[in-house]
């Protein structure tokens, strides 16, 4: 049968051609051969017009001297990647990120748990802790860094007035090198945190609940259960969501721009809003397309590095 | 819900015995493991209410109020003032529509593609099917936020710069839903369909009546999720709009923080508006989001 189908569209490419007879030889199996094409071919056109095509543009323009502001555009050669790739700022801001990454991702994976295991433990309030712990998640980042940004006012916020009550005075949060980053992380946990927090609870809730039964009669106790049986059985689903949450705190900027702006005196900035500076506000379109292209090399590897190991660990 | 035990039982014998002995004749339900349980779960929850409550309490004050030290949770007069004087300018609701045209274009363009793209890796064969395929999957590393650039470039050349397509149609591309909805259509038994074609029906009659109704819990996360993306997404409609007429609700509150200056009560105001629309959205569809989720890590 399937002979059938292959035969009659040779090399030449005759697409409308082939489509009639074979149609009436084998219609059920498989229309044509070209009839999975043209449902692809919506989403490729739309694949490769927004996504290959700016990435193969980018490319190009990591070439040239080209502004945001037109003009005449010029081959450099490499002085962009060279100019990228030794430029300080640039390495500032790609461990501004990777400081970032560092502090968020343990974070965010260990608070996630524990909400996960007092929700699937406290199950009356199922409905209610669910609702707080992942509420957070869909409200707009700009919403979540007002609020947060007016929390954390020094003067007049809550956390510090809360901190005067007694006696102590607050840090000077977003507005002091040494905790601007803190404070974005905290932030940051508080917005995100739901989503690591649900697929915890999905994995803990799809243990078959007789073995717990069984380890209860065998005289384990709430701790013992939770350290052999959960945790253990919890090892895949925190591969995932480390992985996920890695490659999402890489990608930072948008909460960190909201709120800092990339200060004080730059120690937030993270490599997207250094990209987005070179690009839109010194108006450099070249020296931004070596950036984004050095930063997206760097992401990429870092993902198939992650998947790898992933997968390693499951075989 | 099973609502049947306790989470601990028995653990601690001792002071749960006399604890339970005046309140209920029946049985010990609450050790005291339980009720520190329960007691550090609500307290958490409680903990992860604040900030809304507080934008909340900041957003009935008057503006004198709001610069009180040490804060007050309530205020003796409380006000809706701040709302007024917000919705009174009008570009919070315009921009609430900008942001539900562009989400709609979004998640209805994203849903089509995606769909008709994942049948036709799903169940057809044709020549440079595993080359594309891997194409497609291999664009899930790419990191949108790295193509602004050109993107943006792309689009003055389009003309689609402060327009609703220029926002919707970069953001419509979604190579990881692709790969998902793949992965759910390969699981669906071919011999569903074959009733169907024996009946004379085409390929697109057999994915609408056979395979959408049996897809309907992905798609209905993969509907969702597109779109408290489109709606929460920021960078793009922030690169692409500069007329504040043509932004969206997160890109607009970004923006208008500079009008409003140190008048903490509107801003608290328009961050518990912005946050309301979603907030619905979630309460209605909470059981689709906490599946779909579920749904989507236990597939790994």
């Amino acid at each position: 049968m399937t002979q059938n189908t292959r035969a009659p569209a040779p090399r030449p490419a005759p697409g409308p051609a082939t489509t009639a007879p074979p149609g009436l030889v084998d219609v059920r199996r498989r229309p044509t051969d070209w009839t999975g094409l043209w449902f692809v071919l919506p989403f490729l056109a739309f694949y490769a017009l927004f996504l290959l095509w700016p990435a193969v543009v980018g490319f190009g323009y990591s070439f040239t001297d080209r502004s945001l502001a037109g003009g005449d555009v010029s081959f450099v050669g490499l002085d962009n990647w060279s100019e990228t790739l030794t430029d300080p700022a640039m390495y500032d801001s790609l461990w501004n990120t990777l400081w970032f990454t560092v502090l968020s991702v343990p974070l965010m994976v260990l608070l996630a748990l524990g909400l996960a295991l007092l929700t699937d433990h406290a199950r009356r309030l199922g409905w209610f802790l669910r609702l707080s712990f992942f509420a957070p998640f869909v409200l707009p980042v700009t919403v979540m860094t007002l609020i947060w940004g007016w929390m954390y006012n020094p003067s007049l916020g809550l956390f510090n007035g809360m901190l005067g009550r007694f006696g102590i005075e607050g840090p000077e949060w977003l507005f002091s090198e040494d905790t601007a980053m803190f404070s974005v992380v905290i932030a940051t946990a508080w917005w995100q945190v739901g989503f690591n927090y649900l697929l915890y609870l999905a994995a803990m809730q799809s243990i078959p609940k007789d073995v717990y039964e069984a380890a209860a009669i065998d005289g384990a106790g709430a701790w013992q259960r939770n350290g052999r049986i959960t945790l253990p059985l919890l090892a895949r689903t925190t591969a995932l969501i480390a992985v996920l949450q890695l490659i999402g705190s890489l990608r930072v900027f948008e909460q960190i721009y909201l709120m800092t702006s990339g200060g004080p005196n730059f120690a937030t900035r993270t490599v997207i809003q250094y990209i987005y500076d070179s690009g839109f506000v010194g108006l450099r379109i070249g020296l931004a397309s070596s950036m984004a292209y050095v930063f997206m090399v760097l992401i990429i590897a870092a993902s198939i590095a992650q998947f790898r190991l992933f997968s390693r660990k499951e075989g | 819900m099973a609502t049947s035990t306790p989470p601990a039982p028995r653990t601690a014998p001792g002071p749960a015995a006399t604890a339970s002995r005046p309140a209920a004749p029946r049985r010990r339900r609450w050790s005291v493991g339980s009720v520190a349980l329960y007691t550090v779960a609500t307290l958490a929850a409680l903990l992860w209410f604040v900030p809304l409550l507080w934008a909340f309490a900041t957003s009935v004050k008057t503006e004198g109020d709001t610069t009180v030290m040490p804060p007050t949770w309530l205020t003796e007069n409380p006000t809706f003032e701040a709302y007024q004087l917000v919705l009174g300018r009008g570009d919070i609701l315009r921009w609430t529509v900008n942001s539900l045209i562009t989400t709609v274009i979004v998640t209805v363009l994203t849903l089509i593609l995606c769909v008709l793209a994942a049948y036709g890796f799903s169940r057809f064969d044709f020549r440079g099917r595993p080359g594309l395929f891997a194409l497609v999957v291999g664009g899930i590393l790419i990191p949108p936020q790295t193509l602004i650039v050109p993107q943006f470039v792309l689009m003055t050349q389009l003309g689609l710069v402060d327009t609703y397509w220029g926002v919707a149609l970069p953001q419509v591309v979604a190579p990881v839903f692709v790969f998902i909805l793949k992965r759910f259509f390969d699981a669906i038994p071919r011999d569903y369909e074959d009733a169907a074609r024996l009946d004379g029906a085409g390929p697109l009659r057999v994915l609408w009546s056979v395979i959408l109704p049996l897809s309907r819990p992905i798609l209905t996360a993969v509907g969702i999720f597109t779109f408290i993306g489109a709606w929460n997404n920021f960078l793009w409609p922030f690169i692409v709009t500069n007329d504040p007429e043509m932004m969206t609700l997160p890109v607009g509150l970004g923006t208008a923080v500079g009008q409003y200056g140190i008048q903490y009560a509107q801003v608290m105001a328009s961050a518990v508006l912005g946050a309301i629309p979603l907030l619905v959205v979630f309460l209605l569809f909470q059981k689709h989001i906490v599946t779909g989720v579920a749904g989507a890590g236990i597939k790994g």
